[in-house]
């Protein structure tokens, strides 16, 4: 038993719902209490979709689990056979009814549909959303590509895999990616699952190579994909400049091309705006970054190679892909934070107060409340996550809108410089937080008095010139000047003990 | 229009014929009364005991992290509690302790039954009684059902409302309240009431629940109580069983409603007609003016209302009554005769009231009568739009301040606004 106040991702079932409902022709059949159609505004509220999702659900109740829910599932999913005539039909069970094992895959293939229906073994209890997602596309594929012609196969062309419904920024990724295939001269034969039918899924094997997007929804097909019809697949995801240059030659490699050509096929401003003089304040900025696994590592890459920023943490809740995520760490340095539990985040970010987070909305909300810049790389979605604007993150453009979104946040080099050299100006003063971020900002000083221990006295003066620091910097000098004095036993911090801090940090 | 079971002109809710329906129900289960009465008593947590499916629900449904802090959380049954691997007893008073370490301020803590616990037959109850003798007198623990196998939406507020009506103190003296109100009032609304009744000559009435713990009412033979949402059939059953009398009345909806809901309580107290009308004849003016505006814009303006809160019976009485609407269809997931009498009546003739969902047969039924506004939940609202109709989330019912004259202006907005947003949009 798990006490959770929050939690990253949604039980396995909605992740099959997120294939479904990226999908056309295909039904989905939920064996589900009354009550679990809340799901449903998770699409039509949060991604704003103009459509309900294509579920069907049981919806029983306390009577009807003295009476026969089977007989139950059965009328629903012939019923919505008829009503909707989908190509085919995935059938499986939420939380409560996997507890109640009628069978669903077993009851839907007794009515004997015209149509292929593929059942869903999501185990709720010990599994969540991305797993599902992953696992039910997994089926999908498996259940329905059919053999592979190979004189038919045309070397460059490719499927994408991946993008789904409610995906952060999986519909203008999924453009930006198609542009991109297109201007190296690759067609693409299928995208799946967003907005992909049944007859298309058993379209796939007539591809050269898959573009595996997403790793956390696509990753399980696409390998089973390379082992049954030697369809090989992409392993680079393309948020980042390097990682989109790393991504064509791979994909220019896989389709026989000139890499260099290929890497012809668009440029980024992040280099130039990187290099740009007044990124200079950018240098060595403190970032936490948590969000999925596919998000984080990317971030991780883009915040040390391209922004030069250093990585003070790096962690995921997708405990799937903890092993590449506890590599990078290591590269950096660091320990990785696998976890689902927000506040273990929190308290880690309290404890490193890193300059800017890279997080998802609930890191948002974390860097809210201490006062932190911070810019969203990842799901769980928000409605802030479905832009009217193209916004996407992956290849050169996401690139661009990464630069855009990480550095706003930040204090504004010029900014930060006023601030610091009228910090006795009654209008830049502690007290007037960032422009940008509004008057509702937070103070990060009041979190800075939380971090300071009650021991270890501070002599008036120290304290008075620890007051002369910029605000944004004071916590950090704070905390080291007391981790300094505690590690020497100095009792009384002195001015003499700050500066001497100050000058052992930075070495 | 051509629907089935036109009603004959009636005065009696028993004449009111009803569409019974089976299907799939597109509506919340009890979880989500959550999202309100942890805001309503300020000292209660809510720790449900059930499947991540509750906790992304209750989250989901109470808008993502808007709480700093939340009162409530999921303590998540795994594999190990399920397979017998781990004494799933002493993983719930692990979980509990640890929460009330955290958050030495909660008073109250409500284990939450869910559908999963109720199907593996948890017995909270014992929970909630062991857990109360280990944290006892700091905290008082209890429990009540919100899973979706039992409970639709706001009958969660009614189980927890039924499972706060034992614990109440009982005085020695054996002095109660003369009025009680049943039902979570906003704030606002319930410092109106509170007024309204003192001016009446009833200056102890007591409201459940509580804005605390230590300020729950006491509840005993000789009290009357009023309730102020229909769908406390649970709750008003525990009133009685513990000695309190039902005052019949409306709701508290709109001018006609509020006065008709103090009018009963004068009646039952014997107040006379001239202080009735002293303590609420300025609220009632005030209350039809602020109607007036809506009211233009409403007026033979058609309605269809899917079931969500039960508050659908009391709201189509409001919204033909005092603002002209016409209502088409009134769905409700249950229908408290009893309760309603005094609303089902005042629907106008040829109102369809619907019991239950299958929402398939709902929607072709909408669609074929194209009402001028539908009264719909989250995941029906956007697609019933790009359908070209205009809509209300019903959860905004639910979420708002409406009861009271002060607020019946406010509830009627609540339906004008998307027409009158319909008709300011040029794109």
């Amino acid at each position: 038993m798990q006490l959770t106040l929050w939690t990253y991702e949604g039980p396995p079932h909605v992740g099959a719902m997120r294939i479904a409902t990226a999908m056309k022709g295909l039904h989905y059949v939920l064996h589900a209490p009354q009550g679990d159609t809340y799901a449903d505004l998770l699409f039509t509220m949060i991604e704003r979709r103009n459509a309900r999702p294509p579920v069907t659900y049981t919806t029983f109740q306390a009577r009807d689990l003295g009476g026969d829910t089977a007989e139950l599932f059965k009328t629903a999913a012939a019923d919505a056979y008829a009503r909707f005539q989908p190509q085919a039909m995935i059938v499986g069970a939420s939380c409560t009814a996997e507890l109640i094992q009628d069978d669903p895959g077993g009851l839907a293939k007794a009515l004997a549909l015209p149509i292929p229906v593929i059942p869903l073994e999501l185990p709720s209890y010990q599994k969540k959303e991305n797993w599902g997602a992953s696992e039910t596309f997994y089926q999908i594929v498996r259940n329905l590509a059919e053999p592979r012609r190979e004189a038919e196969v045309n070397t460059r062309s490719c499927n994408i895999l991946g993008p789904t419904a409610l995906g952060f920024r999986h519909r203008d990724d999924l453009a930006e990616i198609t542009r991109l295939l297109a201007a190296l001269g690759i067609t693409v034969n299928v995208v799946a699952p967003l907005d992909a039918t049944p007859d298309d899924i058993r379209r796939i094997p007539e591809a050269a190579f898959n573009v595996v997007l997403y790793p956390e929804t696509a990753e399980t097909a696409g390998r089973w994909l390379e082992r049954t019809f030697k369809q090989p697949m992409t392993t680079v995801v393309p948020i980042g400049v390097s990682a989109t240059r790393d991504f064509i030659a791979q994909v220019a490699q896989l389709a026989g091309l000139d890499p260099q050509v290929a890497l012809a096929a668009g440029e980024s401003r992040l280099p130039w705006y990187s290099r740009s003089v007044d990124s200079t304040y950018l240098t060595g900025k403190r970032v936490f970054i948590f969000g999925d696994a596919t998000h984080a590592l990317a971030a991780a890459r883009i915040a040390k190679e391209e922004l030069g920023f250093e990585v003070v943490g790096l962690g995921t809740y997708s405990r799937e892909f903890a092993r590449p995520v506890r590599e990078a760490a290591t590269k950096l340095g660091l320990e990785a934070l696998i976890t689902d539990d927000y506040l273990e985040v929190e308290a880690k970010v309290t404890e490193l107060q890193p300059e800017l987070v890279l997080g998802t909305q609930m890191e948002r909300h974390i860097a809210k409340k201490l006062g932190f810049p911070c810019a969203v790389i990842s799901a769980p979605v928000h409605v802030q996550d479905f832009p009217a604007r193209y916004s996407p993150q992956m290849g050169f453009e996401g690139a661009n809108v990464i630069f855009d979104s990480w550095v706003h946040p930040l204090m504004m080099g010029l900014e930060e410089h006023l601030l610091h050299m009228f910090r006795n100006d009654f209008e830049f003063n502690d007290k007037a937080a960032a422009s940008h971020l509004g008057h509702g900002a937070s103070k990060p000083a009041t979190t800075v008095a939380a971090v300071a221990p009650a021991a270890g006295g501070w002599a008036s003066e120290a304290e008075r010139e620890l007051q002369k620091i910029p605000f944004f910097v004071r916590g950090k000098a704070r905390r080291n000047t007391e981790r300094f004095a505690a590690e020497r036993g100095i009792t009384l911090i002195t001015i003499e003990t700050l500066y001497d801090a100050k000058a052992h940090y930075s070495r | 229009m051509n629907l089935p079971f036109r009603a004959p002109v009636s005065t009696s809710c028993n004449d009111v014929p009803v569409l019974r329906e089976r299907g799939q129900r597109e509506v919340f289960c009890g979880l989500t009364g959550i999202v309100w009465l942890h805001r309503k008593i300020q000292d209660a947590f809510f720790l449900v005991v059930g499947s991540r499916t509750c906790a992304h629900l209750i989250q989901s449904a109470a808008g993502v992290m808007i709480f700093a802090e939340p009162r409530f959380a999921t303590a998540i049954i795994d594999e190990r509690d399920l397979a017998g691997l781990s004494e799933i007893d002493a993983e719930l008073d692990r979980v509990v302790n640890r929460l009330l370490e955290r958050r030495p301020d909660i008073k109250m803590l409500f284990l939450v039954g869910s559908c999963p616990s109720e199907v593996i037959k948890l017995d909270l109850k014992r929970a909630a009684s062991r857990l109360s003798q280990i944290h006892s007198p700091k905290v008082r623990v209890l429990n009540y059902s919100g899973s979706g196998i039992e409970t639709t939406f706001t009958q969660g507020e009614d189980a927890c409302l039924a499972a706060l009506v034992p614990f109440s103190p009982l005085p020695a003296n054996g002095y109660v309240p003369p009025l009680l109100v049943a039902g979570a009032l906003s704030d606002v609304a319930e410092d109106q009431f509170r007024r309204i009744f003192a001016e009446m000559g009833l200056p102890d009435v007591a409201f459940l629940p509580a804005r605390t713990a230590a300020a729950m009412p006491a509840i005993g033979p000789g009290q009357q109580y009023l309730l102020a949402q229909p769908f406390l059939n649970d709750t008003a059953r525990a009133l009685e069983e513990r000695g309190a009398t039902h005052i019949p009345a409306p709701f508290p909806l709109g001018a006609e409603g509020t006065t008709g809901w103090f009018k009963a309580a004068a009646d039952a107290f014997n107040i006379p007609e001239s202080k009735l009308r002293a303590a609420t004849e300025a609220g009632h003016i005030r209350a039809k003016l602020a109607l007036e505006p809506h009211r233009e814009m409403l007026a033979g303006k058609r309605i269809f209302f899917f079931p969500d809160s039960q508050l659908e019976i009391p709201l189509a009485r409001f919204v033909s009554q005092e603002l002209g609407m016409e209502p088409i269809e009134v769905g409700t997931p249950y229908l408290q005769r009893q309760h309603l009498a005094q609303e089902i009546g005042q629907l106008p003739a040829g109102t369809v009231v619907s019991e239950g969902q299958d929402v398939e047969k709902q929607l072709d039924r909408c669609r074929e009568a194209r009402p001028d506004l539908v009264v719909c939940g989250l995941g029906l609202a956007n697609p019933l739009e790009a359908e070209g109709f205009t809509t209300k989330w019903s959860i905004e019912l639910v979420f708002t301040p409406i009861h009271g004259y002060e607020q019946a202006g406010d509830l009627a907005r609540l339906f004008s606004r998307p027409l009158d947003r319909r008709t300011r949009l040029g794109v």
